[in-house]
């Protein structure tokens, strides 16, 4: 008989590093190396990881669950299912539903739905104001003092735009160590912006949504988080010029942090020249020169992370004219495969980078305890095993998200998440949910 | 020829001269005492209009029913972008009806192509958005090949063009080839940033040789508009004696509300072609517009009714230029074998 639990992973290689075991006990790392396996006795079950390369549990920043309220498109259960199956184990879920995650209810609400549904951790997001109006502060205290714990805030899909506010809300969240994650867009430059103001824009008849757009925005709140000592977090960083305004307000030692989407990694704005909506998200598709720039900036640092912006829309929201579609695509069940081709097939990133970028920052930056932690002796059991070697293409039918809208479907890619573990359970094996 | 016309780019050089030619020879059946043909008898062609235009919608109709078409109007106003059946639930209900065309005037760039994924027939994009009008560009090259002589019907043209390779049109007995548009200058003057038609124009006169010339206020041209194959401006006053065609767009009162230019009166001044101007082109030259017009913005009437403007030509030319795109992407060519 078995011990509950009692795990040995053989043969995994940490960080893309040469091949150990690793043994899990009581939902902590007990040990790594050859005497793992004496460390947890013969009743541990075994997991032959060999080839596997052992990652500690990704860690999503911004992720739309949209439960409550949009269940046609996806549920926390269906979301964080799709999430184990790309190797995370805690989620960050946006605060854009319908009710708005506004209050302490509503964040305790999605936070108890994670719980149930058991595949990851679900840190629901609180938004900055009441009803993403805009308008007037959400209860930041209450919702951080609720069971959620919430210490990410943002109105996601909509920017506060409103400099007065945001600073208010960027030097409120000090009280308890919060973060404003801002969704950049100049509103009034973007008035029914279609996909990014460029040459292609020009030739599709499409309106433009322009970079300068995003870089105002980011550049403002730069200085704002400066200005009053606080931490800006920015959501989906999208052009090379926002990478320039990061670099330099982080040579400054300012408190601002900021990720990047896996398709702002891999696609651009020439997609849209199918009108397929598919291709329709928020900030739009760029430039291969945008592309390049925020390669380069998630390689040195300059962007932290890697967040999906996972934003699942039922078939009759994509299947209409450009124009009249959502915005969005689906993410967490492609972001880590998308991250090796990108950015480890490209000599970027080692596996250790990816790591860094897809766990351990975004826990800091989140603040999420128990997550992003090194594969040591003593660390929580949260681990992803993936196997970089196969590569299939994209099949949208076989993800576990409500949702189908991933503008991979198709094209080929590399890697297979084979296991994920939270705290020392598996949520995932031989890539099937448990 | 591709099986549907979405964009000007779906045409190469003897795709569009054979639409020129073939129209040259459908609008020797206009001038008949009969002007019908029994080329597309049986075939249905729908008109599909989400928009307002009952010019284009009109000219597609009298186009289709001279080639003997059933026609269907199918006027979806309103059930467009924000409410009512979906695009793709219209397609199905198309396709039902055994449409063989389906000419799609949509306020969406790209409408058009969806439609195309969605039916079997041919699609005929009437204009989408701010994208494009490539029948409007076909019948505005059309216009300037006959005014400068360079039709196959006028015996005027000058060989320039290549021509095309194809025999088709043997059923409306089509003699010579017309050239194409080599060295004409054309000046596209307005509110490039939202016409469909100065895209489709730039795409095709290109195409068929001429060099366009894009005069606009700078907030009414698209951002990297200088990768497009034409050259930009913002001088009216200096572009007129070097042109050979003039074509005025309309300009909307609500640009003016969105800080596009500061006053109607302003850009009458700055952009209108008013008789003081006309008086700086040179004698050949012509005034083109697609219409509809507003005379004393863009355009002056007395401009709009000098014998320079070709706008009433441009309307009947429509009518075959729509007759030739239907003809030879519906087969007529074939079945009239």
């Amino acid at each position: 008989m078995t011990a509950a639990g009692t795990w040995l992973i053989s043969g995994a290689r940490p960080l893309g590093g040469d091949p150990t075991d690793i043994g899990i006990r009581d939902g902590l790392v007990a040990a790594l190396g050859p005497g793992a396996a004496a460390e947890v006795g013969p009743g541990a079950q075994a997991l032959d990881a060999a080839g596997l390369i052992a990652l500690p549990g990704l860690v999503d920043l911004h992720t739309h669950l949209r439960e409550p309220g949009r269940e046609d498109a996806e549920t926390v259960e269906t979301g964080t299912m799709a999430a184990a199956l790309g190797g995370f184990t805690a989620v960050h879920a946006m605060a854009n539903t319908e009710p708005v995650a506004d209050t302490a209810g509503v964040v305790e609400q999605i936070w108890r739905l994670g719980r149930q549904a058991g595949h990851c951790d679900v840190l629901p997001v609180g938004a900055v104001t009441a009803g993403l109006a805009g308008k007037q502060l959400a209860e930041l205290g209450a919702m951080a003092d609720s069971a959620a714990r919430v210490r990410v805030f943002s109105d996601d899909g909509r920017c506060v735009s409103d400099a007065v506010l945001m600073r208010r809300a960027l030097e409120y969240v000090k009280a308890f160590d919060g973060v404003i994650a801002q969704h950049a867009q100049e509103p009034r430059l973007t008035d029914g912006a279609q996909m990014n103001e460029g040459e292609v824009s020009g030739r599709l008849g499409l309106a433009g949504w322009p970079a300068v757009a995003e870089e105002a925005i980011i550049a403002r709140d730069c200085l704002l988080a400066a200005h009053v000592g606080s931490a800006l977090h920015v959501c989906h960083v999208s052009t090379a010029g926002s990478v320039d305004i990061l670099r330099w307000a982080k040579s400054k030692g300012w408190r601002v942090t900021a990720e990047v989407t896996p398709h702002h990694l891999l696609l651009t704005d020439e997609l849209v020249a199918s009108y397929d909506p598919v291709y329709k998200v928020n900030p739009p598709l760029r430039t291969a020169a945008d592309v390049a720039a925020l390669r380069a900036a998630l390689a040195d640092g300059t962007i932290d992370c890697v967040a999906t912006d996972h934003a699942p829309h039922p078939l009759e929201d994509k299947e209409t004219e450009w124009a009249a579609a959502a915005f969005g695509m689906t993410g967490l069940e492609t972001a880590l495969r998308v991250v090796q081709e990108a950015m480890v097939e490209t000599g970027l990133l080692d596996w250790a980078g990816v790591a860094d970028r897809m766990s351990a920052r975004p826990a800091a930056i989140g603040r999420v305890s128990g997550h992003g932690q090194p594969l040591t002796a003593g660390s929580p059991a949260g681990l992803t095993l993936y196997d970089p070697e196969p590569r299939e293409a994209i099949d949208p039918a076989a993800h576990a998200s409500r949702s189908r809208n991933t503008p991979f479907a198709g094209q080929m890619l590399p890697g297979r998440v084979v296991a994920t573990f939270l705290r020392g359970c598996p949520t995932v094996l031989d890539g099937k949910l448990i | 020829m591709n099986r549907h016309l979405i964009s000007a780019a779906d045409l190469s050089r003897d795709d569009a001269l054979l639409v020129l030619d073939t129209a040259d020879e459908l609008a020797r059946i206009s001038d008949r005492p009969i002007k019908k043909l029994p080329t597309l008898r049986g075939r249905t062609v729908v008109n599909l209009f989400f928009e307002d235009s009952t010019r284009t919608r009109i000219s597609f109709e009298a186009a289709a029913k001279r080639l003997s078409a059933d026609v269907i109007n199918f006027s979806a106003k309103g059930s467009s972008v924000a409410k009512g059946e979906s695009l793709k639930d219209t397609a199905l209900t198309l396709e039902a009806m055994g449409a063989d065309a389906v000419v799609i005037r949509h306020n969406a760039s790209g409408a058009p192509h969806r439609l195309a994924e969605w039916v079997h027939g041919s699609v005929i994009n009437a204009g989408d958005g701010a994208h494009e009008h490539p029948t409007q560009a076909l019948l505005d090259a059309f216009t300037i090949r006959r005014r400068f002589g360079r039709s196959s019907g006028s015996g005027t043209g000058n060989g320039g063009g290549t021509g095309s390779g194809s025999a088709t049109g043997n059923g409306t007995g089509r003699g010579g080839r017309g050239a194409a548009l080599d060295g004409l200058r054309v000046t596209i003057v307005g509110d490039i940033l939202h016409s469909r038609v100065a895209r489709s124009n730039v795409i095709l006169l290109h195409t068929l040789g001429a060099e366009v010339l894009l005069i606009a206020p700078p907030t009414l041209l698209p951002v990297a508009v200088d990768t497009w194959p034409c050259s930009i401006d913002y001088d009216l006053d200096a572009a007129l004696p070097k042109s050979d065609v003039v074509m005025m767009l309309r300009v909307q009162q609500e640009r003016m509300n969105a800080a596009y230019f500061p006053s109607v009166r302003e850009y009458s001044r700055r952009y209108g072609l008013d008789a003081a101007r006309m008086a700086q082109l040179p004698e050949r030259t012509i005034v083109m517009h697609p219409g509809p017009m507003n005379r004393g913005v863009e355009i002056a009437a007395g401009v709009a009714d000098s014998p320079r403007s070709t706008v009433v030509e441009q309307v009947a030319n429509g009518v075959s230029v729509r007759m030739a795109v239907l003809y030879l992407l519906l087969g007529g060519a074939e079945d009239d074998q």
